[in-house]
């Protein structure tokens, strides 16, 4: 390494798993100061994993935690600000009903006495009029009152504030993620002029050129570990891009213009333009078609789902549909499963004007419906009646599809619903997506699995809640997913 | 600071007006209920007019801002109403009779207050249920010590409750004094803050180093003073104490948080609104309701109309600000 100069933080075979999902599996890491190091890597690889651990709110099962050179056994949120190592985390940490200088005091225990408001604001307006010196922020907005790019502008601002204790190493998850190019130069150029003074950054973004730009060292993450950790001059968009799909590519330009091929002649069922898309590509989806709706998550894909599903019960625009819908949820615990109801229950609710025997439900239709999904899809139970929460996730999963089948929706919406779902299960829901497809059904299928897209007649990638690429069946690959993706920074 | 952006004069004009109608709808509610007095019965806006009429409004107020504390970390508290019966009863017997083992007590209800915070906080549990089990303890409790109505406030407290002041009433003066104090403690000092943020993002208040549990323990504990400081401002103006006497506050509290500008969730409250929705409370309540001629019979239910009323009004009008 170039810069051979004291490592501030390093870690040393660093685990952590969530249940089931093995998160970090033994990841080495270190930082030294006055350096800036990116870190870069697809959906789940672990980067916000890893820097939960670092910032002391994730405990690691495994591995050591060495900062300033002393090992950390008891490292804890508290301890980590201590010993200066500040996290501007994704999901913001501001309160929203506070002002922006009691957020600032919310940071900082040694903000007291008489004139606290004062000093608080002050510390925290002039670091943001240093960063970002056309911010337009008063000490005492409220944050819930700020848009969402100045709540980012805020947090960033308060993580480079000084009082008592040192800030040297300052990690940023995705800081530019709401800022516009302005701001976002903005707050690079002050990274690097913090870095030229002595403080460590780590660096995560989706927007690679941001990366390769700003970053000393990059290191790039894999199925929770550190795959490749090389000098930033080392690297190029295609390597990284290589690295974190692990496949050797040459760089094709998606144009998101082109034509797509070989759509299937049948009837048209949805019609859908992204809210944020200003022209160009609508999602399309004809009878019997597996759609895919890929990218990165949170770029607008549920979105775009869930507009869908309300508009089959009123009318929407930019947005039409064609046949009864029903929606598999992503997050089963929250949007999907009723968890007071049996199995039975759960399946039979999409479909209860099938299974009504006037003004009640048939107990017998309901078993009826129940028990001819369980043998056919599978459903791994002594008694269709026990309570869903019996199940395992994957066969509560398997529950939610064939609530879904069992209906009389000719158009399946698919929010990520394989998360968390062993293999054996994946490939038996395929066959039967597959299956119902053959006989007329339509799927659209958001998935954070690029592997999952295979299963697809035709792929949709979002960035930004827009789509930036079509590709038909054959232009389907792994690579060519996250090239699109990642799109746009060159 | 010198080049702002071109949006930047606009949407903050905006968050003025919004910051702004948001502080003085509590203020207009109240400004109408006093219209409506004074139109129908102008003698009784005078200084023994609105003695008279503000009569109870003292301990209401103390019990709205008690609910407040508790409301500002996103929690609910079902049992002021019998807990500030419970104090009236020990007011009006042990802390006449035996001021320090009375006072003792009262201290003791803090604590068990502050107790009842830790306990929701360490086992994650609704404070809804616990309250509503503790209205009964506190129920009983009072029950025990007065099976009926009796006791007497002691002198000391009598004279404070019946102080005349020249040209400002009394209930008027507390009610500034009230605000005050609680604006201060809540909203100016530096573990106000923390206090506040708590309720508006605890993971964030966590992460920064802070103890959710003293916070919460903290506010619960805040949320027993106040109950303590109403129910001996309740007997100081009833003279004697009776075991029901409080149990309309629970609901009266909750209705002031939110006609002050507070809200269920998020730690957004405001204690000078907390103050001057209890007033119109207490003002909507008998005096305007006897000024409109309404018999007695039907006093309770024209109240909880007119608290539909003006509940629904502020949440339209807080809903147009926000678009």
């Amino acid at each position: 390494m170039a810069v051979a100069d004291v490592t501030i933080v390093s870690l040393d075979g660093v685990e952590k798993s969530f249940g089931a999902v093995r998160a970090l599996g033994g990841v080495n890491f270190s930082v030294s100061r006055s350096e800036c190091v990116g870190l870069v890597g697809h959906n789940g690889a672990g980067k916000s994993t890893l820097m939960h651990v670092l910032a002391g709110t994730a405990a690691p099962d495994k591995g050591r935690i060495v900062i300033a050179g002393v090992e950390q056994r008891q490292y804890s949120a508290a301890r980590a600000k201590d010993l200066g190592v500040r996290c501007v985390f994704q999901e913001l940490s501001l309160c929203p009903n506070l002002t922006v200088a009691e957020n600032a005091r919310v940071f900082h225990p040694a903000l007291r006495g008489f004139n606290w408001r004062r000093k608080a604001g002050k510390l925290i307006v002039d670091k943001l009029d240093e960063i970002f010196p056309d911010h337009g922020i008063g000490a005492s907005d409220l944050i819930q009152d700020l848009s969402i790019g100045r709540r980012q502008m805020v947090e960033v601002a308060r993580a480079f504030t000084v009082s008592d204790r040192p800030a040297d190493l300052v990690i940023l998850d995705e800081p530019t993620s709401s800022l516009d190019a302005h701001t976002a130069g903005q707050l690079l150029a002050f990274v690097r002029r913090s870095v030229a003074n002595g403080v460590s950054c780590i660096f995560i973004s989706h927007i690679l050129g941001e990366v390769l730009r700003n970053c000393d060292r990059i290191a790039v993450m894999r199925d929770g570990k550190v795959v490749v950790a090389d000098r930033a001059e080392a690297f190029d968009r295609n390597k990284l891009i290589a690295a974190m799909g692990g496949v050797h590519q040459s760089e094709r330009e998606v144009n998101s213009a082109s034509v797509p091929t070989g759509r299937s002649q049948a009837p048209v069922r949805v019609r859908a333009l992204p809210a944020r898309q200003s022209e160009g590509v609508e999602l399309i989806a004809h009878e019997g078609e597996v759609i895919g709706l890929a990218g990165l998550a949170g770029h607008g894909q549920t979105d775009l789902l869930l507009s869908i599903f309300s508009a089959s019960t009123r009318r929407r625009v930019g947005v039409e549909v064609a046949a009864p819908v029903a929606l598999v949820a992503g997050d089963r615990q929250s949007d999907g499963i009723f968890p007071q109801w049996s199995i039975s229950e759960n399946i039979g609710v999409r479909s209860l004007s099938k299974l009504r025997d006037g003004l009640l439900i048939s107990r017998r239709r309901e078993d009826d419906l129940a028990n001819a999904w369980r043998d056919k899809i599978k459903i791994r139970t002594p008694d269709m009646h026990n309570n869903i929460l019996s199940l395992s996730g994957g066969n509560q999963q398997k529950a939610l599809f064939a609530r879904a089948l069992a209906s009389d929706a000719a158009i399946v919406l698919m929010d990520d619903p394989m998360r968390g779902v062993d293999f054996g299960t994946k490939l038996e829901v395929y066959a039967l997506i597959r299956e119902e497809a053959r006989a007329g059904r339509t799927f659209l299928w958001y998935t954070t699995e690029t592997d999952e897209l295979k299963n697809c007649d035709h792929v949709y990638v979002f960035r930004n809640g827009a789509i930036v690429a079509d590709l038909a069946r054959d232009e389907i690959s792994e690579e060519r997913v996250i090239q699109s993706s990642f799109a746009g920074a060159h | 600071m010198s080049a702002l952006a071109p949006p930047a004069p606009r949407q903050s004009a905006g968050i003025n007006w919004r910051r702004l109608a948001r502080a003085l709808l509590p203020a207009l509610s109240l400004t109408l209920v006093l219209a409506a007095i004074a139109w129908l019965n102008p003698r009784a806006i005078s200084y023994f007019g609105f003695t008279l009429m503000l009569n109870l409004a003292v301990p209401i107020a103390l019990a709205t801002i008690a609910q407040m504390f508790v409301i500002a970390g996103n929690d609910l508290d079902l049992s002021i109403g019998t807990f500030v019966g419970f104090v009236c009863c020990v007011t009006a017997t042990w802390l006449k009779d035996a001021p320090l083992v009375g006072a003792a007590m009262l201290l003791g209800c803090i604590g068990v207050y502050a107790a009842l915070g830790a306990l929701i906080y360490l086992r994650n549990l609704p404070s809804i249920v616990v309250t509503l089990g503790m209205s009964f303890v506190w129920q009983g409790l009072a029950i025990l010590l007065l099976p009926k109505p009796g006791g007497k406030a002691p002198d000391w407290l009598l004279a404070i409750m019946g102080v005349k002041p020249p040209f400002i009433p009394f209930p008027i003066l507390a009610a500034v004094a009230i605000a005050a104090v609680s604006y201060f403690g809540l909203m100016r000092t530096s573990y106000g803050a923390i206090l506040r943020g708590s309720g508006g993002n605890a993971i964030a208040i966590d992460r920064a180093g802070w103890s959710l549990l003293k916070a919460k323990a903290g506010l619960f504990a805040l949320t027993g003073l106040f109950g303590v400081l109403s129910g001996m401002a309740l007997v100081g103006i009833t003279t004697s104490a009776d075991a029901n006497i409080g149990n309309g506050y629970t609901l009266l509290s909750i209705a002031g948080v939110i006609l002050g500008g507070g809200e269920f969730v998020g730690g957004r409250v405001s204690p000078i609104g907390a103050v001057i929705g209890a007033l119109t409370l207490a003002l909507a309540a008998s005096p305007l309701l006897t000024f409109m001629h309404i018999p007695p019979d039907w006093q309770v239910a024209a109240n909880g109309a007119i608290l539909v009323i003006v509940l629904a009004a502020r949440v339209m009008i807080s809903q147009k600000g926000r678009e």
